[in-house]
């Protein structure tokens, strides 16, 4: 087959794997012959699920009581590597926030680079390639790794299907964390979810966006209205997330979230890289701006050239009745 | 209290421009400007030595000329002065190499504080302000959408796929802000004057100690294998509103069956 092994970063989301975690396991289990996560926290909690979805072995550090993952996980890694632990030919971590803090101090405890905004990954001979999306997507990028050390690879959400391998329970090892020293000095104190109601804004079938279009915050009720019409999930633009419109939970893009629905509706939004990255996977899309010169339309199905203001009121209403 | 932040120098997002055929790295060679995402960390940078009552925020910068436009913006904000490390063997440095210059240069300041952007506009890895961290041996919070500075403690909300979490740092410390976090001051025309005769201390690779074999393309463990176009999404039917394109709107959701 193909490589010997890879490490996923494990990441979780109270009781279960972390989705991101599932997909990266579905496509390490297809290229390489051993798959293991590395992770913080228990890994029993997590051992059937992961092993039902290919992992082999769980590497976890325990409760980090606070420190943070990037340079805790990392620190775990390189000692364990160091100690004597058969490295993998590939390291694989989701473009999360903690994701991308352990890729990066990896990094520099490997001196190995980090290969970002990977959607797909390739074995040719004993090299690791990642592709990776470039110019909101117009043109892709396929980089080899070539350090000599194993790939870090940070992969974007939704890039693999997630699905059950049927495997046994993986075991478990202590990953110990080393004296961090003043690095480890960050504590975590305190934990709040602004998720709103309804579906999840990466699950939903139907997502509707609202952007600067929408002229003031008040505006973006229209948008949580027409989501509830029909039973999906708001989500918006970075420049009205950046505005304080709405929270950061809310953002769709190359930051935020990369939502793949059976519809996205985008409603004042005019379709910069950063937005088109996150929702251009979408299966259909549905596009309403006043400019009828707006990027957004270059990938929408149905485009409606027109004044948000207008339109989703009755659209709001026709669904509504 | 001495603030550091790191800054980009990148091509206008409006016109990004296009891989150069022979590196396949982005071309560099119009106009740099201040990343947008950049100008959070300046503001931020200047809100917190004003709120301390004392102290400077210095800028530090790479590129592989000697442009000098985005800095000089920053500094018009209000930085007092600024570091670009410019060399020729800049060109094409990856992330990790990108963090080793910019380390060495933002030690030579002895910082409290460093402060960077989550991700730039034009490379977004969203990996260096971590591997900055790293290489100093500082605590780090990322993805920071507020940062209070309570006695040598930084008091930061940080961003969660599902909300945030509230973390505590000693100083010295880095930080990486999100766009948002604050507004950025427009600089205003004395500002623009002055920062004309601010400082700005151009140092090269060398200056620094590093090695040059170790940073540029050569430096970066990596190599660009293909470059395609990636299919482009077919446009589809586009129509005016006349009143009655919300009608249009429901018959597509009907004809998808997701009503």
């Amino acid at each position: 087959m193909g490589l010997d092994k890879i490490w996923v970063f494990g990441e979780a989301n109270g009781d279960a794997v972390a989705t991101i975690t599932l997909e990266m396991l579905a496509k390490a289990r297809e290229i390489a012959d051993t798959v293991e996560v590395f992770m913080a926290g228990d890994g029993d909690d997590y051992a059937e699920e992961l092993g039902d979805h290919g992992a082999e072995t769980v590497h976890a550090t325990g409760d980090l009581d606070g420190v943070m993952q990037g340079v805790a996980v990392a620190s775990a890694v390189a000692a364990a590597i160091e100690g004597g632990v058969d490295a993998p030919n590939a390291f694989m971590l989701g473009t999360t926030q903690d994701g991308r803090d352990v890729a990066a101090r990896l990094s520099v405890k490997l001196d190995a680079p980090v290969i970002t905004n990977v959607v797909d990954l390739e074995v040719d001979g004993d090299d690791v390639l990642g592709n990776e999306p470039v110019f909101g997507g117009t043109v892709d990028v396929k980089t080899k790794n070539t350090s000599g050390k194993p790939g870090i690879f940070l992969v974007r959400p939704k890039s693999f299907a997630a699905e059950s391998s049927g495997g046994a329970e993986a075991d478990v090892e202590d990953l110990d964390v080393p004296d961090l020293g003043a690095a480890g000095a960050a504590r975590v104190t305190d934990t709040f979810a602004e998720e709103s109601d309804g579906p999840k804004l990466d699950e939903a079938a139907i997502v509707v966006s609202g952007g600067r279009g929408l002229g003031e915050k008040d505006a973006y009720a229209l948008i949580e209205d027409l989501a509830k019409a029909v039973g999906g999930a708001a989500g918006a633009s970075r420049a009205i997330v950046d505005a304080g419109w709405v929270p950061y939970s809310y953002q769709v893009g190359q930051t935020g979230k990369v939502v793949k629905p059976t519809v996205y509706i985008a409603a004042g939004i005019s379709g910069a890289t950063q937005h088109l990255v996150g929702m251009k996977g979408s299966k259909n899309i549905i596009a309403i701006n006043k400019d009828p010169e707006a990027p957004i339309f270059a990938v929408a199905d149905l485009g409606i050239v027109g004044d948000v203001h207008k339109v989703l009121p009755k659209l709001i209403e026709a669904l509504n009745s | 209290m001495k603030v550091v932040v790191c800054v980009k120098q990148i091509p206008d997002p409006a016109d990004p421009g296009a891989l150069d055929p022979e590196s396949n790295t982005l071309k560099r060679d119009a106009k740099l400007i201040l990343d947008e995402s950049d100008s959070y960390g300046v503001e931020m940078a200047l809100q917190l030595v004003d709120t301390a009552g004392e102290g400077s925020v210095h800028l530090v910068s790479m590129a592989p000329n000697n442009e000098v436009g985005g800095l000089r913006t920053a500094l018009a904000m209000g930085a007092e002065s600024a570091t670009l490390v410019s060399d020729e063997a800049l060109k094409g440095t990856d992330a990790l190499g990108t963090a080793k210059v910019l380390a060495a240069a933002i030690q030579r300041s002895e910082p409290d504080l460093v402060l960077a952007a989550t991700e730039s506009s034009d490379g977004y890895t969203g990996t260096v302000p971590e591997m900055v961290a790293e290489l100093l041996s500082l605590p780090s919070v990322t993805f920071a959408k507020s940062i209070a500075i309570d006695g040598g403690n930084a008091k930061v909300q940080r961003q969660t796929e599902a909300g945030y979490d509230d973390v505590e740092c000693p100083l010295p410390a880095l930080v990486s802000v999100t766009a948002g976090v604050v507004e950025p001051r427009y600089p205003s025309f004395k500002g623009i004057m002055a920062a004309k005769s601010k400082p700005v201390d151009e140092v090269t690779v060398g200056d620094l100690g590093i090695d040059a074999g170790s940073v540029g393309w050569a430096g970066g463990g990596q190599e660009i294998v293909s470059v395609v176009d990636a299919p482009a999404r077919e446009a589809g039917e586009v129509i005016e509103d006349e009143g009655d394109a919300h009608e249009r709107i429901v018959s597509f959701l009907e004809e998808l069956k997701v009503l």
